[in-house]
């Protein structure tokens, strides 16, 4: 698969996150306050992005390959089980704690934060951690 | 529940969240992969042939993301409100959360809504409601 393509869209993603305002973690948790003065700004990101995602995903379905002739994988999985609601409550836990997810952590780390650094250096420690556990 | 109308941005919201939508469209559309973070950054942990040169990439163009931003507005702000010790320990279990739930705001959310997937809008729902409650007892409990 094509390292430009990776690399294009991932400063497009990194873009996208900036302008959302996702990078901001005042923001992130301003938003899962709903306790508190609720800023309701990050469900119109993700209004914004489902609006374009969604066509182009319908598109894909229809596809065995993509527009450059490469094989089109789209998740099969359909199961509900404990891992995805375990893991997604943990995660959940995490970003209320920190204000960051995945995408925005790697953004303001590459902006030179020390803190989100750290926190993707923790990150990748999580995920190797897991890897272990599954070799097992 | 009251409205914080003076940090509501919906324009940059709306057309930020279009430009990750493209972004997803465009890898999905031309490189027939999902846009989703930790399993972008996870998999480069996995030694599988063909995957890592894109994934790296993509990862690249994340962390150079502030620095193009940079060239043409003001800088992207770099603080964060909570310390060391939880911003460690959210990291670790944020880590093991999305690979355990194969994804997290971008491939469950983003994508996977998009793809109307029920599994990632159950992981969706569940993410989002352990942060909600995560905040609520950190900010109103405590």
């Amino acid at each position: 698969m094509g390292t430009f393509i990776g690399g294009l869209t991932g400063l497009l993603f990194g873009l996208g996150l900036i302008v959302s305002g996702m990078v901001l973690p005042t923001k992130v948790l301003g938003f899962l306050d709903l306790a508190g003065a609720w800023d309701p700004s990050l469900a119109l990101v993700m209004a914004g992005a489902i609006a374009v995602g969604l066509p182009a995903f319908t598109l894909a379905r229809r596809r065995r390959e993509t527009f450059l002739g490469l094989q089109m994988q789209l998740p099969q999985s359909s199961v509900i089980d404990r891992r995805l609601v375990g893991g997604s409550l943990l995660f959940g836990i995490g970003w209320g704690l920190a204000g960051l997810c995945p995408g925005p952590a790697l953004v303001v780390a590459g902006a030179g934060g020390a803190k989100a650094l750290g926190f993707v250096a923790a990150m990748v420690a999580g995920m190797a951690v897991f890897e272990r556990l599954e070799r097992r | 529940m009251t409205l914080n109308w003076t940090a509501f941005t919906p324009g940059a919201a709306l057309a930020g969240g279009a430009l990750i939508g493209l972004a997803a469209a465009l890898l999905i559309l031309l490189g027939g992969r999902i846009a989703g973070i930790s399993g972008i950054l996870g998999g480069l942990l996995r030694r599988v042939p063909g995957e890592r040169a894109w994934r790296a990439a993509f990862i690249g163009g994340l962390l150079l993301s502030p620095w193009l931003y940079g060239l043409i507005a003001e800088p992207v702000a770099t603080q964060m409100d909570a310390g060391w010790p939880t911003v460690l320990a959210a990291g670790v279990i944020v880590g093991i959360g999305t690979r355990y739930g194969a994804g997290c705001t971008s491939g469950h959310g983003v994508c996977g809504l998009s793809r109307l997937s029920v599994r990632s809008a159950v992981a969706t729902g569940t993410f989002m409601a352990a942060g909600f409650a995560t905040v609520f007892v950190a900010r109103h409990l405590f």
